[in-house]
């Protein structure tokens, strides 16, 4: 209602050793004698560690060279991956056609970055979504305007990894949602369907599944009909992915008090109605943390689809390293991918503690 | 069903808007509430008192079916109760509730709690159900909250606008599950002030509680449950003044 009174006394500053570099010091790295040893172990190790890297990777090397500049330095040979990077990025994608992946994953990131913003979660949103889409697929697979068609087979590299992991993500949700309410259904048979569902794919590892869909799977299909290999793995991605979010939005449901139900209910508000308004935006909300877990490794499971014989950003790497004239560059490749994923999912993850702070309405 | 389930009404012949008959309920084997016959007239207030575990939550939230009843029946505004879901919600949006513990919804402000069961139940435009709410909102002298969601507000404002959220939808009749119990003692006055006009403006009110001033200044009827049962029920007067039942003699004792 109104605040308190302002109090009407002196309020002290508090002593100058518990606050500033000095308190922070004193209080966090040398408030015992052990903390100030491990303190003191913790700088040595770091003495012996950090400058060498940093003389390997920064002073001692080389940018932007043919491979045979590589051959007679210390430092790191940056080089392999401005010299590859259109084989990385695109793989296998044809020669002169690469502007048109290029420009997919440019419309892709410009749509992601637009629908970050809460103010965008709109219908029209939806519509501008379908209208990238299908221009993305268009560019892709070709056929139209003059562009050659190029094969999904031939879909590699970035653009790969890209739309593996972002359908695999957008799709798996909204799937999950719809498994997790199912298992908490009143209806055995569907309840029964949706335990059976996620029990058994989170009793499988991805990897087993992705063999599934391209060796077992096509063995069911009647002669003649074939299923598109790429399609089949983002299934697997998005049927995998989708029974650990189950289990995690079930988590956030049953975290719910019951008071909320019946609010809901004593109002007349039907059972979708109470669940699209009232229950799942709080539950979701609670399960931001854990499902950005399952999200952030869906992303990286895509490198999974190595073994059934796609070139995602990782395999199309390694492409690269097993070329003789790059041989022994696998440090610097896999740092360069290392750092790619990593800003991936640390751009996720800032993400979801803003969109967190974003939602919290106090209590 | 029967008959009464189809009765279409807009108020029930008898004149009667609650009408429970021979109704039992059980939790598993635990025989909750015995043979409970209540008939409350449009307008009337009634205040519901006993100790507790002896039913008398239990028998307000069978009556917009947030319990389910065995045996029975529970006529509400000329609508039966039973498993028609259709018919559950029907009287839902003809009964409002007030819980103890508010149940606001914490993802919305205070105006869209007032405008959620308007708008999706009652298909009422959304301009429209802004200007009801805010009606309400001044009628539970809240309006200024409207803005601000459930976590930024006290008990007793919160208790507030849980009544006018259930207001918004124009009940027939308000049930209230002991509303000022969860309340610290001074913020009680505010929602029973609320209930009290409330109560002076003719709505149908069913209230579960141990503030026995309200029940002396309010009730038309006052009502003491134990073990299930409906023990006693008479005007507060009568009520107070001269209880007939050894139970409720000790009851009163303790209280007050």
């Amino acid at each position: 209602m109104t605040n308190p009174p302002a109090a009407k006394r002196a309020y002290l500053k508090p002593p100058i050793t518990e606050v500033g570099v000095i308190g922070w010091l004193r209080n966090n790295l040398f408030n015992t004698w052990y903390n100030s040893l491990l303190t003191v172990l913790a700088l040595l190790l770091l003495w012996q560690v950090v400058p060498p890297f940093f003389k390997w990777a920064f002073i001692d090397s080389v940018w932007n060279s043919p491979a045979e500049a590589c051959r007679d330095i210390e430092g790191a040979c940056w080089s392999v991956i401005p010299q590859n990077i259109s084989f990385i990025i695109f793989g296998f994608f044809p020669d002169g056609q690469q502007w048109r992946p290029g420009i997919a994953m440019l419309l892709l990131l410009g749509l992601v970055i637009f629908s970050k913003d809460r103010k965008h979660w709109k219908k029209s949103l939806g519509i501008y979504w379908l209208v990238g889409l299908v221009t993305m697929a268009t560019l892709m697979y070709g056929g139209v305007f003059g562009m050659p068609v190029v094969e999904t087979d031939q879909w590699s590299g970035l653009p790969l990894t890209f739309m593996l992991a972002l359908f695999g993500m957008v799709a798996a949700y909204p799937l999950g949602v719809l498994l997790a309410l199912g298992r908490r259904s009143t209806m055995p048979a569907i309840k029964t369907i949706c335990v059976v569902y996620i029990e058994m794919i989170r009793g499988v590892p991805l990897i087993s599944l992705l063999f599934m869909s391209s060796v077992m799977f096509p063995l069911f299909l009647p002669e003649g009909v074939s299923i598109d290999k790429v399609l089949r793995a983002q299934v697997a991605i998005i049927l995998f992915t989708a029974a650990y979010i189950a289990e995690v939005v079930r988590g956030g449901l049953q975290a719910m008090e019951r008071g909320q139900f019946e609010a809901a209910d004593s109002l007349g508000l039907n059972y979708s109605q109470t669940m699209r308004l009232v229950i799942l935006p709080q539950a979701l909300k609670i399960v931001i943390p854990p499902s950005l877990g399952i999200l952030l490794s869906a992303f990286k499971d895509t490198s999974l689809v190595v073994i059934i014989a796609l070139y995602d950003v990782l395999k199309t790497t390694k492409v690269t390293l097993s070329n003789p004239k790059w041989t022994g560059f696998s440090t610097e490749a896999y740092i360069f991918l290392a750092i790619f994923y990593f800003i991936c999912c640390y751009a996720m993850s800032n993400y979801s503690r803003k969109l967190e702070k974003e939602l919290h309405t106090g209590r | 069903m029967n008959e009464t389930a189809n009765r279409k009404t807009e108020t029930p012949a008898d004149g009667l808007i609650i009408d429970v008959r021979g109704m039992h309920k059980w939790y598993g084997d635990f025989h909750v509430l015995s043979d409970i016959n209540l008939q409350v007239k449009l307008k009337e207030r009634i205040v519901i008192c006993g100790p507790s575990g002896s039913g008398k939550s239990t028998l307000i939230r069978c009556i917009n079916r947030l319990e389910e009843h065995q045996r029975g029946q529970i006529i509400v505004n000329g609508t039966e109760l039973s498993k028609d879901i259709k018919n559950i919600e029907k009287v839902r949006t003809e009964v409002g509730m007030v819980f103890q513990h508010f149940n606001l919804f914490p993802h919305l402000t205070i105006l869209e709690n007032l405008t959620l069961g308007p708008i999706w139940v009652r298909k009422t435009p959304k301009k429209e159900a802004d200007e009801m709410a805010m009606m309400y909102l001044e009628k539970v002298h809240i309006a200024e909250q409207a803005l601000k969601y459930p976590g930024q507000l006290s008990g007793g404002q919160q208790q507030r606008v849980a009544i006018a959220r259930s207001l918004c939808m124009k009940p027939k009749v308000m049930l209230f599950d002991e509303p000022t119990s969860a309340l610290d003692p001074e913020m009680i006055k505010e929602v029973l002030d609320v209930m009290i006009e409330l109560a002076e403006e003719g709505m149908t009110m069913l209230v579960v509680t141990h503030e026995m001033g309200f029940a002396k200044s309010v009730a038309d009827r006052v009502m003491f449950m134990d073990y299930g049962e409906i023990v006693e029920q008479n005007t507060p007067q009568e009520f107070f003044d001269n209880p007939q039942h050894e139970r409720t003699k000790l009851f009163l004792s303790q209280i007050l």
